[in-house]
């Protein structure tokens, strides 16, 4: 019988200290590497926040606080593993392969944003919440029927484990043997309306249960712990062993989106600094510093890393020719029907 | 040649698809072995395996979610929806997701999914089994909407909706799964989507209809030819994209158009037809074209539905009424 792995994982507490000093079997390459990807990834947030201010880019998600949930996941799976994410998760698709200036080209809704390369597993962000779980069922049910050893991932707030599709999901995942994984960012607030006004689980994981799958509370502050659980679900995925759900529990140290959102309207600043506190580039930058494997160098050149990387991509937002009429009407169907070729003649584009 | 009822003809039609296509997947709610609760596919679990024809627990909007997912990896899938009435559940799947995967990626993700559902009064079902929700789909881009009203072409249209790259919802009318049985081909045929059919020719009015609504519109044509009317008949079968070729050409000849249809009167496909006509015959029109149709309520309770659904006497006065006002 399944059942909820008791407990809350964690590896490095907030102050950098190992909860298990003498048995902790940490991959320090692996972990240097989260580390870099953390540091890049929050200083491409920082520079999202200014450049959708500045409306070089558009609408922008921010995911500060929830870098070790989104980069520690991501890490953990196989290239050709498919990401099925919501709207948080832009980072852990460009991590996935997506090419930056084709998630920025998204958030300025430019179509070109949305046509994911060939080589890249993941389907676009999902702007209704919940509609990505019961489709990352069907890509975790088509890896099953052809037997190829992948997992589908996908990802869901707090907010989203209150919706139909959301328990609709886990239960086919459960019924039908899907290798899929749901990850629960649990940032505290859906929106506005915080984590214990939501349900009244316990956890978030323990949602699993009346699936009968698997389900994990891990610290999202904590990419090693994240990364730990991960890599067990997606091995217990590939060996047919069924569908986990991970409860990340995190905080969105930001607003939900940039677009007019106060938190101060819903939770106070001393809840906010100790969030700051757990900060995951803090207490992974102590304890891999400690151990002489993270200098000041290396954080400039990981942030110097993604300062060139936004610089090639705006630049390749700026080359890419704008999307057309015929962009909007050839691409509802393969061949569109005369109606609709006629309305677009019809309608005057141009004014 | 084989006689066949249209659930027979259906059935058959996944039967051929089945075994030409490998990447095609069939599901949903008792499809398995239980051979779905109208035995459209009775069979064909124990024909092509539990990989490909399989149940699912009992929720619409994952069974349509599910064929979203797995068009994401290449298959394709025919999704049963077990009545129309439940299509609800599922809208966001269908309309939001499967209808505009292939817009919001430019084409690199595609979903040629076939969401087929029963639907249709006069069978006396509980509440919620009947209505005629096709109007939610025609308003909606990037899905096409076929309804066939007979075996013949509910093969054919189910086959070209099959090897259709996009999505298609295919609705079909619970009175004709077994009213219709006719001499239906073996094997594979189509009926090409988005073409309508004059199914009796006439000369005074144009008469447009779908579903079970042609066998009335027929039967009414009989009636009234016995007073001097000659009514030509046309079976939409597509409802989206509209055959207006047809349309057009129909009303050139007779000028005069009504249209036909068991779903209630507003914002559906007649006034949707009606505005076509306006944008592409007005001028070859001598009066204005008429709706018959259900008042703008639930679909009733079975205790009234024959009161409430159209039928011969309903449409021969209709006619009538236009042709000598």
């Amino acid at each position: 019988m399944t059942h909820t792995r008791a407990g809350f994982h964690q590896l490095i507490r907030e102050d950098g200290s190992l909860v298990d000093e003498e048995n902790a079997q940490l991959d320090f390459r692996v972990l240097k590497e989260l580390m870099r990807r953390m540091v890049f990834t929050r200083r491409w947030d920082e520079r999202a926040i200014k450049l959708s201010q500045q409306g070089r880019i558009g609408y922008h998600a921010p995911v500060m606080g929830q870098e070790a949930a989104v980069i520690g996941t991501e890490a953990a799976m196989n290239r050709d593993d498919f990401i099925v994410p919501a709207y948080r998760e832009l980072p852990s698709l460009y991590w996935h392969g997506y090419p930056m200036h084709q998630l920025f080209l998204y958030t300025l809704g430019h179509q070109h944003g949305g046509n994911v390369p060939k080589d890249v597993h993941c389907f676009v962000p999902q702007i209704i919440v919940g509609a990505q779980i019961v489709q990352a069922v069907g890509v975790g049910l088509a890896f099953k029927i052809k037997k190829e050893q992948r997992v589908a991932v996908t990802y869901i707030g707090d907010g989203g484990t209150s919706q139909g599709d959301f328990y609709e999901g886990i239960n086919f995942a459960g019924a039908l043997d899907a290798p899929v994984v749901v990850v629960v960012q649990n940032n505290g607030y859906a929106i506005s309306l915080s984590r214990d006004k939501q349900t009244k689980a316990e956890t978030l994981a323990h949602k699993a249960v009346a699936a009968g799958i698997e389900g994990v509370q891990v610290d999202g502050m904590d990419v090693a712990a994240v990364y730990d659980v991960m890599k067990t679900a997606l091995t217990r995925a590939r060996m047919g062993l069924g569908p986990t759900l991970i409860e990340a529990v995190n905080y969105r140290l930001m607003p939900h989106t940039l677009s007019g959102d106060d938190p101060s309207r819903y939770r106070s600043s001393a809840e906010e600094d100790e969030w700051r506190a757990k900060d995951p580039l803090i207490r992974l930058r102590i304890l891999l510093s400690e151990r002489g494997l993270w200098s000041h160098q290396d954080e400039s050149e990981a942030i110097a890393a993604a300062d060139d990387e936004i610089e090639k991509a705006l630049e390749l937002v700026e080359r890419t020719p704008k999307m057309t009429q015929d962009d909007l009407i050839n691409y509802v169907f393969e061949t569109p029907p005369q109606d609709l070729k006629t309305q677009g003649k019809e309608y005057q584009w141009q004014r | 040649m084989a006689e066949m009822t249209m659930v027979e003809a259906i059935r058959d039609a996944l039967d051929v698809s089945l075994r030409e296509d490998p990447r095609l997947l069939v599901f949903g709610e008792d499809v398995g072995v239980n051979g779905g609760v109208f035995r459209a596919t009775d069979g064909l679990q124990e024909k092509y395996g539990e990989d490909r024809v399989f149940d699912t627990p009992l929720a619409e909007s994952a069974i349509a979610g599910l064929a979203v997912g797995l068009a994401m990896q290449g298959f394709k899938s025919v999704a049963e929806i077990q009545f129309l009435g439940f299509v609800y559940e599922a809208m966001d799947q269908i309309l939001s997701q499967s209808a505009r995967m292939r817009y919001r990626t430019r084409g690199r993700y595609t979903c040629p999914v076939v969401f087929r559902a029963p639907f249709g009064g006069g069978v006396k079902a509980p509440e919620l089994h009947c209505d005629s929700f096709e109007g939610h789909f025609v308003q909606s881009p990037g899905i096409k909407v076929v309804i066939p009203s007979n075996a013949y072409d509910a093969k054919g249209l189910l086959l070209s909706s099959i090897s259709d790259p996009d999505p298609v919802i295919f609705l079909e009318h619970l009175q004709l799964y077994r009213s219709s049985r006719m001499d239906v081909p073996v094997g594979h045929y189509t009926v090409e989507i988005g073409k309508a059919k004059v199914v009796r020719l006439g000369t005074d009015v144009s008469l447009f209809s779908y579903g079970a609504m042609v066998a009335i519109a027929v039967a009414a044509a009989e009636e009234l030819q016995k007073s001097g009317i000659s009514l030509e008949v046309i079976d939409l079968r597509t409802l989206s994209p509209m055959d207006m070729e047809t349309v057009v050409t129909s009303i050139r000849k007779t000028h005069r158009a009504a249209i036909l249809q068991e779903a209630s009167r507003s914002a559906g496909v007649a006034p949707e037809l009606i505005a076509k006509i306006n944008e592409q015959a007005i001028y070859f029109l001598e009066g204005p074209v008429i709706r018959i149709t259900p008042p703008d309520t639930f679909f009733p309770f079975a205790s009234l539905e024959r009161e409430w659904l159209p039928d011969v006497a309903r449409v021969v006065e209709a006619i009538y009424r236009m042709m000598t006002t």
